[in-house]
């Protein structure tokens, strides 16, 4: 082997090792923003600023929340069968795995297209949000009403008849409960 | 939709009598195979446990529908706390197509909370009812129904298993029945899935496939012991339902009537309706004859004694 051979496997194998590096590496909180601004499906209630440093400070692993995406193992008996390394993976935010859209005629065809696909019955972005929050927040007893977290805009008023767009009592008179 | 005016349905009428009066002395043709449903039609798995109640299925369902001004905003949860007569919970209106119900079960750190609409039955006892023929069990799974053809005998409301089908007292000049359509016209039909279910935060329904409904709850019963009753409702109940459900508390608690059994309604009706045209085409005829026969004697002699 030529020494100017060697010296381009050497580069390539120092590059390698440099790109790979941060992945031997575990992810930490501190890695990740103080806070957060969920609002990528917000309609009727306004984004949820998302103290994610406070967050981390009550749980003790990444994973509770993370699942297994962030380097530390996974919490569930069931999901260590087949992510046991708890392997790190390029995107943590619960959008990349959790579509917007679960119910899409696209969605479900996809998911029919392929009988080995496992995660079948996964949450969309909306519940992943919800019951990840909410299960925890009712057994810890934190604040578990839908306007704690996110404020109830305009649009959302008109739809729950609520606010200033609340009825007036005493003026309905068609129907009733039997 | 085929429209149906007087001449059609009298016609059809008429034709299902001559038809039915010339098979239905075999039993075998009266009692027809089941239906089962439709091969691929939708369907709604919903999971009590996730529920919240926080009504937001409601407050869609309403606007989706166009329903009339409710009479408490959806926000207001004193709303479970409404008895109708003899205590009974909350049920749909003709301004509700869905209701959620709070129940309190004695040992359940929390309660648990039940979405109540139309099931679209594979089989429903309302269309089966219908004389008007106003229904439709649409392909896609959704049981409609045709508003101008209604002519208000509420048979349906009697007909069908779950008190689903409600009615317009309100109105003195049209009254008509009112129910769930599961969005048939809006959202199913292009594919989509109903309002409250996209509407609902924590995802307590799936949408999909009713067979792959099935599958994904009997999957979920098996990788959660302990967390789901070991039965779907709606999956086998008065010969499956579109909309099926799972929970962690006995089905009778949350108020499901869990004593419907799983035959079809119509099947409780099916030979008897089939001897139904039997009887008023075969029967006068018959009846009349043995009359003129019986009478031949008399009238002769009548008509001998007049001659003589």
């Amino acid at each position: 082997m030529s020494g100017k051979k060697k010296k381009i496997l050497g580069m390539a194998a120092m590059i390698s090792l440099a790109v790979s590096f941060p992945l031997f590496a575990q992810m930490s909180a501190e890695d990740a923003p103080e806070s957060i601004e969920l609002g990528s499906i917000a309609e009727i209630y306004e984004p949820v600023i998302f103290d994610h440093a406070a967050h981390v400070l009550m749980v003790e692993t990444c994973s509770f929340c993370h699942h297994h995406t962030t380097g530390t193992a996974p919490e569930k008996g069931n999901c260590s069968r087949c992510h046991q390394e708890g392997e790190e993976t390029s995107s943590v935010a619960c959008v990349d795995c959790h579509e917007a859209k679960p119910f899409s005629s696209q969605s479900l065809k996809a998911k029919e297209s392929d009988p080995l696909l496992f995660h079948v019955g996964k949450p969309g972005l909306k519940g992943a949000y919800h019951q990840s929050c909410l299960g925890c927040h009712e057994q810890i007893g934190a604040p578990t009403g839908c306007q704690d977290c996110h404020v109830r805009n305009d649009k959302g008023d008109q739809l729950f008849h609520s606010g200033k767009y609340a009825p007036v009592p005493g003026e309905s008179s068609s129907g009733g409960h039997h | 939709m085929k429209k149906i005016n007087r001449r059609n349905f009298l016609k059809g009428g008429l034709a299902g009598t001559a038809a039915a009066a010339a098979t239905g002395l075999s039993k075998n043709a009266s009692a027809a195979g089941d239906f089962g449903g439709y091969p691929d039609s939708m369907g709604v798995l919903v999971d009590l446990t996730k529920c919240v109640g926080c009504r937001t299925c409601e407050a869609a369902c309403n606007k989706e529908q166009g329903l009339p001004e409710p009479d408490l905003p959806f926000d207001d949860f004193s709303v479970f706390d409404m008895h109708g007569h003899g205590g009974q919970k909350r049920r749909t209106t003709e301004k509700e197509y869905t209701i959620v119900n709070r129940y309190d079960i004695p040992g359940r750190e929390n309660p648990i909370f039940r979405k109540f609409q139309c099931n679209h039955c594979q089989e429903p006892a309302c269309l089966t009812s219908c004389f008007v023929n106003a229904y439709t069990k649409t392909k896609e799974g959704a049981v409609i129904y045709d508003q101008t053809v209604c002519v208000g005998c509420r048979t349906c409301m009697v007909a069908c298993p779950f008190y689903v089908p409600t009615y317009t007292f309100s109105s003195a000049i049209n009254p008509v029945v009112k129910k769930c359509i599961m969005c048939y016209d809006t959202r199913l039909k292009f594919g989509r899935p109903p309002a409250c279910v996209e509407a609902c935060p924590q995802e307590v329904m799936t949408f999909g496939k009713r067979k792959d409904l099935i599958n994904l709850g009997r999957d979920k019963i098996k990788r959660n012991p302990g967390n789901y009753i070991d039965h779907i409702y709606g999956e086998k109940e008065v010969g499956g339902t579109s909309w099926m459900y799972m929970s962690d508390v006995p089905f009778d608690q949350v108020g499901f009537d869990t004593h419907i059994g799983n035959q079809p309604i119509i099947n409780y009706v099916k030979d008897f309706l089939a001897m139904v045209p039997m009887v008023l085409t075969i029967w006068p005829a018959l009846f009349t004859g043995f009359h003129l026969l019986a009478n031949r004697k008399k009238a002769n002699d009548e008509n001998e004694n007049t001659k003589s």
